[in-house]
């Protein structure tokens, strides 16, 4: 090509690096070369720090607290406790889940790390010394970290704060202990159909506590200017928006006098989606000393005291005929969610969305009751790389079908397959009450059996299960399914809300006049790569390329309100915005084009990065022309400029779906063990970057891995917490983590203007149940039907010593 | 309590500073001196966000008093680079997408940087075991393997071309 031949369409197309392009991330310049801007490395002149006294009891009366020597200390200007925060109406917040939770201890503490004074000083060290100095006198009080001893008659009273209180913000309490119970489906026509069933399977599915832990703990800088009654709040917020709501109605200060920033943020996976109480602190500090003042809690402050995620008690009952057609679904949780009900789900949802436990298949009835239950431990309850409790749902389902499997004697891939939704059925009405919006499983469940040789890989089994027999191996093999469908992208105004903020998001795009452009919009990138991706969004859509557009997300006083990014909602919702937004710039575009090429707006179609006059492609403006036409040209009838906002609401969720096989081998006389294989097909609709959806899959099977295989937040019954560092708590280095394999198909979401459905969370969700079945599967040909995670090495060394395979 | 002077050549640069014997290099590098490169994601030897050089070796500075580190030479993310640009190392991070949060990057690349000079020709069990001290959360690991192994690929041949 010489410079005078106009590039050719594809050319045109690949200089866009719009959807579906590998496109390189722009944030990478930055944080490779150490210059990344978290919330720790904000300075600004005469910050202060702040620093917790926390409980070391799970269960106390505060009987006094005595500051005067830990004022004594060099450096330290002030210690905070409830009674400070009382006259501000402070020492209580409201929760996310509709309860309330101590900002300080207010008479009791109810969880080991349970905040109890903010100590203020003029660096980290001296607010340490500080808080080693203030003396708290506590009196011991019985403690419970069970939820099902919690709901005994005799059991201690936590919160009594709640005395008297028969209903809470989710309906009838029947128990002092007793948060909520929250049903859905029809629970006596499921009992009718397991009655009648020709086959049963009934089991209990633990799935543990564990925690997000992502590598930058949480933290903020709060920052009130006395002078102009501004306050800026810096913070690892994953919805920056709802910060400032919420932040606006506690302090009374109005809100477009409130500015909250996220700036780069160091991982999120949920654990930066609540409000906590050293935000709250920060704020009520620099208001008092009027200064700027910077908390960040430390590894063990995150993992003992900042949200955690699971803890479910899932009773499950199955029910089929002989064949294997799945009759009936009944699900039963004891949820456990610590001192204060501060799970962050929508609302109306204090379950999240737990009820998509019917899974991939097609079940006719369904149940589903979960009761939360108030224990000695953490508040949180977070959706750790999940969509409000999916993962749950999908290790309770992917359980259920295998311990069916061994009950019908049936192979566990097969009996997917038979009662899979058909691509036929969708749209699809679950029992549960929600609408699919589209899938073709079975054309994915093959591709991933063929791609790993499923039929090989029994054979070798059963093979190896007869060598072990014989005494030749002390390896077994077992090979881990899982097909999941996920609920993501909330949500619908009309059921999902957020403290009563509805859950849409949003866009804004201004073009330049010389045909670049930015873009804002409500959620915040924690490293997922919305600068990069949002930007091909629109390249694709309004014909700039994306390295001409500047995407900028987490600031409140410039980006429009969103609700944020967690539950795999910034491509669904956020992403649609930014479709829709861009097609409001089309929309104009097309006007200035006809106007420009004067014919009529109907007589032009857009090309790429143009519009030509229809039947005559030598005519045409390029997006860049009509930029500038935009805002140099008097046109008749069309407003200067070329900006639009887009505030959407999506009309469903959008429902990604995957299959995952792990092949592990399983040292029965030390309990190691080594990941042969692990494939993931992932169907998230239309992809946007590819390189970006793997990594994506590749860090989220990571994820899923630590949790199945070692990760928790343990307590022991006084409610210490045995986890509370990284050297007990597991994250898994470079060399425990296996290679990958990764693999798609493509069924676009028919509701979404892109047809993406989201991906963040999908290798979480099914990754943890994949590598599960993985263990149980080893042990099914000597009778292991279930075994509660994580599955370390002890642990799975018990599995084989309880089954005698030590003998 | 009573601090002392601490010389330090970081990144090529010259520095006094006055610490308190019990202050962590990690919070001189990144209070006093203002290199933010180096993060903290634990504070206890696990994680290794904080990594640093230290007198040529991979040193976790969240573990280091400043103290001991007096007249030492130290690299931080911050000097990797060179006058004619990104190491290749960094640009080989981007290339093969070895980062997501970033959060994690600054000790990779430091420790990365170490491990290439110790072994210029890794296998991908080398670099998985010479990295294992550096946590990551988002990027399980495939691509930070594959960006470390290409760039000593990119290393090699380009000095085999100038030899
Ligand atoms: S902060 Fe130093 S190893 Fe984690
Ligand atoms: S990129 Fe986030 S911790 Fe590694």
């Amino acid at each position: 090509m010489n410079d005078l031949t106009p590039p050719t369409h594809d050319e045109r197309v690949a200089n866009l690096k719009g959807m579906g392009h590998s496109r390189k991330r722009v944030e990478d310049a930055r944080f490779t070369q150490g210059k990344g801007n978290y919330v720790d490395d904000v300075k600004l002149p005469g910050m202060l720090f702040g620093d917790f006294v926390r409980s070391p009891y799970a269960h106390a009366r505060v009987v006094s607290i005595d500051t005067a020597a830990a004022m004594a200390v060099p450096g330290v200007l002030a210690v905070l406790t409830a009674k400070d925060l009382a006259p501000l109406n402070l020492h209580w917040m409201p929760t996310l889940a509709g309860d309330k939770q101590m900002v300080l201890a207010d008479g009791k503490v109810l969880f080991q790390g349970q905040e109890v004074a903010y100590v203020v000083a003029t660096d980290r060290y001296a607010a340490a010394d500080g808080v080693e100095a203030v003396v708290v006198e506590y009196s011991e009080l019985p403690v419970v970290t069970d939820p099902f001893k919690a709901l005994e008659p005799g059991a201690p009273v936590l919160r009594e704060d709640l005395a008297g209180q028969t209903s809470g913000a989710h309906g009838a309490r029947r128990h002092h202990n007793h948060i909520f119970k929250w049903e859905v489906g029809d629970e006596a026509a499921t009992d009718q159909a397991i009655g009648e069933a020709e086959v049963v399977a009934e089991e209990m599915v633990y799935y543990h506590r564990t925690h997000p832990c992502p590598l930058e703990t949480c933290g903020c800088v709060a920052s009130m200017d006395k002078i102009n009654g501004k306050l800026t709040l810096w913070g690892t917020f994953q919805a920056p928006h709802v910060v400032r709501t919420v932040a606006s109605l506690l302090s009374g200060i109005e809100e477009h006098n409130i500015r909250v920033i996220s700036p780069d943020i160091g991982g999120g996976f949920g654990n930066k989606v609540g409000v906590y109480p050293g935000y709250i602190c920060s704020i009520v500090a620099s208001i008092v000393t009027g200064k700027p003042v910077k908390w960040v809690e430390d590894r063990m402050e995150n993992l003992m005291a900042t949200a955690f995620a699971r803890d479910y008690w899932m009773k499950g009952k199955i029910s089929a005929t002989k064949e294997g057609k799945i009759t009936g679904l009944h699900c039963h949780v004891t949820a456990d969610h610590g001192a204060f009900d501060a799970c962050a789900d929508p609302t109306k949802f204090p379950a999240g969305f737990m009820s998509i436990c019917t899974g991939s298949y097609d079940i006719p009835v369904a149940y589903l009751g979960v009761d939360g239950v108030y224990t000695n431990k953490a508040p949180g309850g977070v959706s750790y790389r999940c969509s409000f409790r999916v993962t749950e749902a999908a290790y309770f389902i992917e359980r259920m079908i295998e311990v069916l499997a061994i009950e019908l004697n049936m192979d566990a891939a097969e009996l997917r397959a038979k009662n899979f939704i058909r691509k036929d059925q969708f749209p699809y009405q679950s029992a549960l009450g929600w609408e699919y919006d589209s899938g073709d499983y079975h054309t994915a469940w093959d591709k991933a059996l063929k791609a790993v040789d499923y039929d090989g890989l029994r054979r070798e089994q059963a093979t190896r299960v007869e060598a072990f027999k014989r005494g030749e191996t002390r390896k077994l093999l077992g090979i881990g399914l899982t097909h999941f469908t996920e609920i993501v992208g909330a949500g619908p105004i009309k059921n999902c809300d957020i403290l009563g903020m509805g859950m849409f998001d949003s866009c804004e795009i201004r073009i330049h006049p010389t045909g670049s452009a930015i873009a804002r919009l409500g959620t915040i990138s924690q490293g997922q790569g919305h600068a990069t991706t949002f930007a091909q969004i629109l390249a694709s859509e309004i014909g700039i390329p994306a390295d001409s557009i500047t995407i900028e997300e987490g600031d409140t006083d410039t980006a429009p309100y969103g609700l944020g990014t967690y539950g795999s909602r910034s491509t669904p919702v956020a992403g649609a915005a930014a479709a829709m937004a861009g097609r409001k710039i089309r929309a104009k575009a097309q006007m200035i084009a006809a106007y420009l090429l004067e014919v009529h707006d109907d007589d032009v179609e857009f090309d790429v990065d143009r519009f030509v006059v229809k039947g005559a492609p030598e005519r045409f403006k390029t997006m860049k022309a009509i930029a500038y036409a935009a805002y140099n040209q008097a046109i008749p009838g069309v407003e200067p400029g070329l900006e639009a906002v887009s505030y959407y609401d999506p009309p469903n969720m959008t429902y990604p779906f995957g299959a995952y096989i792990c092949v592990m081998e399983i040292d029965v006389d030390t309990g190691v063990h080594e990941i042969r294989q692990f494939y993931a097909l992932d169907d998230c609709g239309t992809r946007i970057n590819p390189m970006v959806i793997e990594g994506q899959v590749h860090g989220g099977l990571t994820e899923a891995l630590a949790i199945a295989m070692g990760q928790e937040i343990a307590y022991d019954e006084i409610g210490n917490v045995k986890t509370g560092t990284l050297m007990d708590f597991f994250l898994p280095t470079a060399w425990e983590t296996p290679h990958y394999t990764s693999d798609h198909t493509v069924t676009p979401s028919p509701h979404h203007p892109i047809g993406a459905k989201g991906v963040g969370e999908s290798p979480n969700v099914g990754g943890v149940p994949a590598f599960s079945n993985a263990v149980h599967d080893a042990f099914r040909a000597f009778g292991l039907r279930q075994s509660h995670m994580p599955h370390d090495h002890w642990r799975i060394w018990r599995i084989a010593h309880d089954l005698g395979l030590h003998d | 309590m009573t601090k002392s002077i601490i010389k330090l050549t970081v990144n090529g640069e010259n520095h006094e500073v006055l610490a308190e014997p019990r202050e962590l290099l990690i919070h001189v590098l990144r209070e006093r001196l203002n290199l933010t490169g180096p993060h903290i994601g634990c504070e206890t030897t696990h994680c290794g966000a904080c990594t640093v050089e230290l007198n040529g070796k991979s040193v976790k500075s969240c573990t280091v008093f400043a103290v001991q580190a007096n007249g030492a030479e130290i690299t931080t993310i911050e000097g990797i680079a060179g006058p004619a640009g990104l190491h290749v190392l960094q640009q080989s991070f981007r290339e093969h997408h070895g980062l997501q949060c970033g959060f994690c990057t600054p000790g990779m690349i430091t420790r990365a940087w170490r491990l290439l000079k110790e072994n210029p020709d890794p296998t991908e069990e080398d670099v998985r075991f010479g990295m294992a001290g550096n946590l990551c959360r988002c990027t399980g690991y495939q691509n930070i393997v594959k960006s470390i192994l290409a760039a000593a690929a990119e290393i090699n041949a380009s000095r085999e071309a100038a030899e």
